[in-house]
């Protein structure tokens, strides 16, 4: 089995409230030194076969990240 | 008498309401199931509110790849009227039937209450009975309905008249511009947030402003057979 990982995050100028949420909440955690917390979604794909890139980058492109206010960053890991 | 076809997907939530406002402002209303393609011979389409396959991914990502969905969006590409509220909306913006699209509400909040809105354009299939700049009441309920798009997108919405209607007096969602309804550039296809269907009935509703979607779409069916 071969592993495909994406890693979708919001685009930089899509305000993410829920990243806001996590900054926020971080000095009742006595941290005062983070200056953003922003939060994306990671997927793992995990083909019967070989990895297959350009299969997974369709996945990716169509259904995974909405190209409209998400980027995505996609690599092959080895699976454990 | 126009068929208005309204689409049940798995969470779908407002289908009810919608087929309800739908035979109350006098149309024939078809039910229609996302996993039939075939679209009944209906004369428009509403896309309901709710949360459409749980809304996992993201709300409406996985409602666009449903079969009714294709046949919907070669049928909108076509001039049907298309309406899709709420979660309608986003399925819309996932189809790139409407441009842009709809995220987590800035203050994080889920907002229920009555929303005012203001009419900008009234030269939809789904606006014509309003006047531009009347101000409308109608439900506002959602978790994700903040629209975001590009400026050069958002200005070229304002230049071409698309965006359809506004939140005055509070935005619930922080949506860009205070965008509450857009439409494609050729005005068959309308996104909307809040809800017209739950205000036709004076026992539920706040006001019976949401009669007006659908009586526009009435007429402007009427008015396509009789050119035709």
């Amino acid at each position: 089995m071969a592993r495909v990982v994406v890693d979708v995050m919001l685009k930089p100028e899509i305000l993410d409230p829920q990243g806001q949420a996590v900054a926020n909440a971080l000095p009742r955690l006595g941290v005062n030194d983070v200056a953003s917390v922003r939060i994306g979604r990671r997927v793992e794909i995990d083909f019967a076969g070989d990895a297959d890139l350009e299969r997974a980058r369709e996945i990716a492109d169509k259904l995974l990240a909405n190209p409209v206010i998400e980027d995505y960053e996609i690599r092959v890991v080895e699976a454990a | 008498m126009s068929k208005i076809g309204v689409v049940t997907f798995p969470g779908s939530l407002d289908d009810g309401d919608a087929a309800r406002a739908a035979r109350i402002s006098g149309a024939e209303v078809v039910r229609l199931w996302h996993a039939d393609p075939d679209l009944h011979g209906v004369d428009a389409v509403v896309l309901p509110g709710g949360f459409s396959y749980g809304d996992y991914l993201r709300c409406g990502a996985i409602a666009r790849f449903a079969p009714v969905m294709e046949t919907i969006a070669d049928a909108a590409r076509g001039g049907m009227p298309v309406m899709g509220i709420c979660n309608g909306f986003q399925i819309l913006c996932e189809a790139h039937l409407l441009p842009g699209a709809l995220t987590r509400n800035q203050h994080l909040h889920f907002r229920n209450r009555d929303q005012w809105l203001r009419m900008e354009n009234s030269s939809t299939a789904w606006t014509n009975h309003f006047t531009e700049g009347q101000e409308i009441l109608v439900p506002v309920k959602n978790g994700e309905g903040c629209y975001v798009a590009d400026r050069r997108t958002l200005d070229e919405l304002e230049a071409n008249g698309q965006i359809v209607a506004r939140y005055v007096r509070g935005n619930p969602n922080g949506s860009t511009r205070d965008i509450a309804a857009i439409r494609n550039e050729a005005g068959n296809v309308l996104g909307i947030m809040p809800h017209p269907e739950h205000a036709v009935e004076a026992l539920t509703g706040p006001s019976l402003d949401g009669l007006g979607f659908f009586s526009s779409v009435l007429k402007h069916l009427a008015d396509a057979k009789a050119a035709a």
